[in-house]
């Protein structure tokens, strides 16, 4: 494989690591949210959480320039502070991969949070543990399972973002140009070979997540 | 401590249970609430834990209302003794009554020497010592409901809140169960409980509460509430209440229903009630 492929390659593992990462960390405490509690807005989130699964990825790569782009909502006030700007950065495939995975991470735990008998959550409220003490030893061990599921999705949906990645990133080669988007240049530019052999790496990659995941399942049930 | 109860409304999220529910308790007081199936009895008490938001009204401790108070500080002010239930988990006997300690223990401590003492007493207290290791799940019904009570007592709460804590026992650990409630009463612990049997209110109660389609139907002394005329309201069932001088002195109370003619069989062959 030429050099180009390996980093390709290593930064495809980099962004979808990161990417489920940020997805444990935000889409957990959003999947309980939904789950649990009656807020204000809550079908607001609902919809917005859920919308990169039904729209097609360059609008959700365009809606991320509007907000973090140089001229961007967030962006914007970025740029004039730091004088950074995130669009065409590891960082955006990071963001991009990440919100594109949310909505699977999220479905999958809110369902295996839901599936928690809310009388056990009581019982550790009557003894005196605090929610979040709750949530960490009662609920989401016993929605282990769904959680391991829902992050080995996120992981391969972000091992596999092209759209969004390509709105917000660019593809830049070794330092934006994932293992999808180097699949589509190489075809491109007829280097056959070379797509052949990133097809049968991320081929490879997915079947062994899933095999993994499989073993998880088998053996936490 | 004194429990306070104002205007409760209770019920889930789109459903009301009940309403207009205002008693207070103090303690040493053993408050008794009776009423049908579905009358709201499990609802109003885990509303009263907090374990479901108030829809109107408001639950008080000594004056202060309990609407911002952490889990720690109610599980050290109120106990729970839930309608027991089959396991989930294999814990032992024992392990169950420690987690009664929970609210005592620091964020990030284990269980002292103290707290295993002070759960085996408690499983002295009643008289399931010898089931100290044996799996939750692998007990009876009445075992483990003697474990539940074991388990708020460890947690040496200043208000007890009890469903049901004789409906699965035998007769002799029913028994029990009420005496021991009338210990914790001479404590100074409030205790409030229900049942479906009036004679156990006659038995333990200083109060009895009656709950009909979630509201208090009566509220007062057991031989005010307890009548042949309000069993009939609630229950819809015809009922002697008499005397019985036991072999103490004591004078109790008891409920003796009227089954009605032998020849009507189970299912009466006219609607309405014998004359």
């Amino acid at each position: 494989m030429s050099p180009d492929s390996i980093s390709a390659l290593r930064l495809s593992l980099q962004v979808a690591v990161a990417a489920t990462a940020l997805n444990a960390l935000v889409g957990i405490p959003i999947a309980y949210a939904l789950a649990r509690r009656r807020f204000r807005g809550r079908s607001l989130v609902d919809l917005l959480v859920t919308l990169p699964l039904i729209l097609p990825p360059t609008v959700v790569g365009y809606y991320l320039i509007v907000l973090l782009g140089r001229r961007g909502v967030l962006g914007a006030p970025l740029y004039q502070l730091t004088g950074w700007t995130v669009a065409f950065t590891w960082y955006a495939a990071v963001i991009a991969a990440t919100v594109m995975a949310l909505p699977l991470l999220v479905r999958t735990v809110r369902a295996a949070i839901e599936s928690v008998d809310r009388d056990l959550e009581r019982a550790a409220y009557t003894l005196g543990r605090s929610e979040l003490r709750t949530v960490l030893e009662v609920t989401l061990p016993l929605a282990r399972n769904g959680i391991l599921a829902g992050l080995v999705l996120a992981f391969a949906r972000a091992l596999g973002e092209f759209g969004a990645t390509l709105m917000l990133a660019g593809n830049i080669p070794g330092r934006t140009a994932t293992v999808p988007l180097s699949i589509y240049t190489a075809v491109q530019t007829g280097e056959r070979a070379e797509a052949l052999g990133l097809v049968a790496v991320l081929t490879a990659l997915s079947c062994l997540v899933l095999i993994a995941a499989n073993r998880l399942g088998a053996r936490a049930a | 401590m004194r429990l306070d109860v104002h205007d409760l409304a209770f019920g889930y999220p789109g459903k009301e249970v009940g309403q207009g529910v205002t008693f207070a308790l103090a303690g040493g007081e053993v408050l008794c609430l009776l009423g049908p199936n579905g009358g709201g009895k499990t609802t109003l008490f885990k509303t009263v834990l907090r374990l479901l938001a108030p829809r109107r009204g408001r639950v008080s401790v000594d004056g202060a209302p309990i609407t911002d108070w952490s889990r720690l500080r109610l599980a050290r002010v109120f106990g729970y003794v839930p309608q027991a239930q089959l396991g989930v988990f294999p814990f032992t006997v024992v392990e169950t009554v420690l987690m009664g300690r929970t609210a005592h223990i620091g964020p990030f401590a284990t269980p002292s020497r103290g707290d295993r003492a002070i759960a085996q007493e408690m499983l002295a207290v009643l008289g399931i010592g010898h089931l100290a290791a044996r799996p939750y799940t692998e007990i009876s019904g009445g075992e483990r409901q003697l474990t539940l009570i074991a388990r708020a007592l460890a947690q040496q709460p200043a208000i007890l809140v009890m469903d049901e804590p004789t409906a699965s026992l035998d007769f002799g650990n029913q028994v029990r169960v009420l005496a021991e409630i009338e210990q914790l009463a001479r404590r100074g612990i409030a205790v409030m409980l229900s049942t479906h049997d009036p004679d156990h209110a006659f038995l333990c109660a200083h109060r009895v509460a009656l709950l009909h389609h979630g509201r208090l139907a009566r509220l007062g002394p057991p031989g005010e509430v307890i009548t042949r005329e309000s069993l009939r309201e609630v229950y819809g069932v015809e009922v002697t209440v008499t005397e019985v001088t036991g072999a103490d002195g004591r004078v109790a109370h008891v409920c003796v229903p009227t089954l009605g003619p032998l020849e009507r069989g189970i299912l009466p062959r006219h609607p309405g009630h014998p004359s």
